[in-house]
């Protein structure tokens, strides 16, 4: 059930994703999510697909893999075509009931379908991508040119490192609770809604126990070796970057142009 | 009370990059009123064998017959196996949940449905098997316990399902030497007294020497041997070059043996060991 979830996974290979700078792949995701709410026809889709496919052929990461993340949101996705098939005004094309489908409805449904699609499997791509550490690294490099929020940087991304880290340990942790109270005849699967929520209880009361001893523990093992913050603090690996990079942002900035002159061209 | 483990093999997200092979094909029986010592150094298996016998983990092929039931077979209930098969995972106290040590214990025989006062019958058994007094417990919060007695009530916990088989994954890991003491007491009192089938997984091989009549060693997803105390530990060697090792007194004795060739060196517990030295000063005496 657990092991289902690929957002936020890495998967470890080597391509020349990969190896981008990891604010290459930050600023180029920024970007892209901008991009997808801008577009406003076709053939502007086709390019973002065309684009969003060559990049996982370069990538080497199984397309199953990132079926699989867009996978857990179908519901979302159904939900959000639901609304905006049935409740955009427009010329009816069919009605049935107090229900009708409207030209721009359907235009409207299938435009928010695909910007979410392309919304997840883009952002799944960075983080399937880019291991946890870089993607921190990269993201308190960027979040230090914002003004008001540069002197937190460090902070931040600290936070957010620990978040990543725990993020398996956690997942393992509620895995051999789960299965502790399973030995003991516990039931996860039957039962209605409520039935179900309590029998989460033990795991739950376990697990904040734990978390709560492990976010002791760690804090005092940070303490121990004298960590203060992020006030000069060096760093092991600094960020730097290389060649490709360049050639990335030359690319990024041609899709971006290819892709909104077609609201220009195509105004359909 | 029989276990019959056939060829079975276990691997790990199957199709994805993190595949990996954790059990190859073991086979093995274990009769009831066994006490099995499981050994085999960190990722030899030992944890992905004992979550098998509770159906937790589902083989990737082969099979496993309690009594001659098929666990894995489609018309067998799950949870009358967890009931048969007792499991209490390493630091079994991080799974403590309720707001009193009775209730805590008592999750167990709830969950297979038994009328109240069988519950507390059981509850009260189960606390009293572990040592520890029912009436002056019961209503303690399982948190303000010491670390010890937090172990034992939620060995308890799976006591209280009264168990056929017994399966303790390192269960005096972190405790001081009484603590341990204390808990392998209980549990080979319950294999005498109320002949449960156990299997306990130890690092230490000085416990395993003193209690078990069987020692299955793992290495690799494998058994490397399965035998008496005696045949295993005569195989030093081997057991060293796979991470493990024999108990102390045994290296004692093998240090003996090259001053006195007619020393014994198959002694693995301290009785013997006490008796063979003794042996060993008379024989110098009279010489």
């Amino acid at each position: 059930m657990l092991k289902d979830v690929t957002i936020g996974q890495y998967y470890p290979t080597d391509s020349i994703i990969h190896r981008l700078d990891p604010r290459t792949k930050i600023h180029f995701t920024f970007l892209y999510i901008i991009i997808l709410f801008m577009i406003d026809n076709f053939a502007g889709y086709v390019m973002a697909f065309a684009f969003l496919i060559g990049i996982t052929l370069i990538s080497k990461i199984p397309l199953g893999y990132i079926v699989r993340g867009v996978k857990g949101l179908v519901f979302i996705i159904l939900i959000t075509v639901f609304i905006n098939l049935f409740m955009t005004p427009g010329t009816p094309i069919f009605k049935f009931w107090i229900l009708e489908i409207t030209d721009k409805g359907l235009e409207v449904a299938i435009f928010m379908a695909l910007r979410l699609i392309f919304l997840v499997t883009g952002t799944s791509l960075m983080t399937l991508t880019t291991s946890p550490i870089a993607l921190t690294d990269g993201i308190e490099y960027s979040i230090k040119a914002i003004p008001f929020i540069k002197n937190y940087a460090h902070e931040l991304a600290m936070m957010m490192t620990i978040a990543l880290r725990f993020i398996p340990t956690l997942m393992e942790e509620t895995d051999r609770i789960m299965k502790a109270q399973k030995a003991r005849g516990a039931d996860f699967e039957s039962g209605n809604m409520i039935k179900r929520a309590k029998n989460l209880i033990p795991i739950l009361v376990p697990l904040f126990v734990s978390a709560f001893r492990r976010a002791d523990e760690l804090a005092i093992a940070m303490e121990a070796r004298c960590y203060r913050g992020g006030d000069n603090r060096t760093r092991l690996n600094e960020l730097k970057y290389h060649k490709i990079d360049l050639y990335a942002y030359v690319i990024i900035v041609l899709m971006t142009a290819a892709i909104l002159s077609t609201r220009f061209i195509f105004n359909w | 009370m029989s276990i019959e483990i056939t060829k079975l093999s276990h691997i790990y997200s199957q199709n994805t990059p993190f595949e990996s092979s954790a059990l190859c094909e073991v086979s093995a029986v274990i009769e009831k009123g066994d006490f099995i010592g499981l050994i085999g150094h960190t990722g030899s298996g030992k944890s992905t064998l004992i979550q098998h016998l509770n159906v937790l983990l589902k083989p990737t092929s082969g099979s496993i017959l309690i009594d001659g039931v098929d666990i894995n077979a489609k018309g067998t209930k799950v949870r009358d196996i967890r009931q048969k098969v007792g499991l209490v995972f390493q630091y079994p106290e991080h799974q403590l949940f309720e707001e009193t040590v009775a209730k805590d214990v008592a999750y167990g025989p709830g969950n297979l449905g038994l009328p109240e006062n069988e519950i507390v019958q059981r509850v009260k058994d189960a606390v009293n098997m572990v040592g520890l007094d029912y009436e002056k417990i019961k209503d303690k919060s399982p948190f303000e316990l010491s670390g010890g007695q937090m172990r034992r009530v939620a060995i308890a916990g799976v006591l209280a399902m009264s168990p056929d088989i017994l399966i303790l994954d390192e269960p005096t890991a972190g405790l001081d030497p009484k603590g341990r003491d204390d808990i392998l007491k209980v549990i080979k009192e319950l294999h005498k007294e109320n002949n449960i089938t156990v299997i306990l997984v130890s690092h230490s091989m000085e416990d395993i020497a003193k209690h078990v009549n069987k020692i299955m060693v793992m290495y690799n997803g494998k058994i490397e041997f399965y035998d008496t105390p005696e045949k295993v530990f005569a195989q030093a060697d081997r057991l060293e070059e796979i991470g493990l090792g024999v108990p102390q007194v045994t290296y004692l004795m093998k240090e003996l043996k090259k001053t006195d060739p007619l020393v014994r060196d198959d002694i693995y517990t301290i009785d013997q060991a006490k008796a063979e030295i003794i042996n060993m000063l008379r024989r110098r005496k009279n010489a």
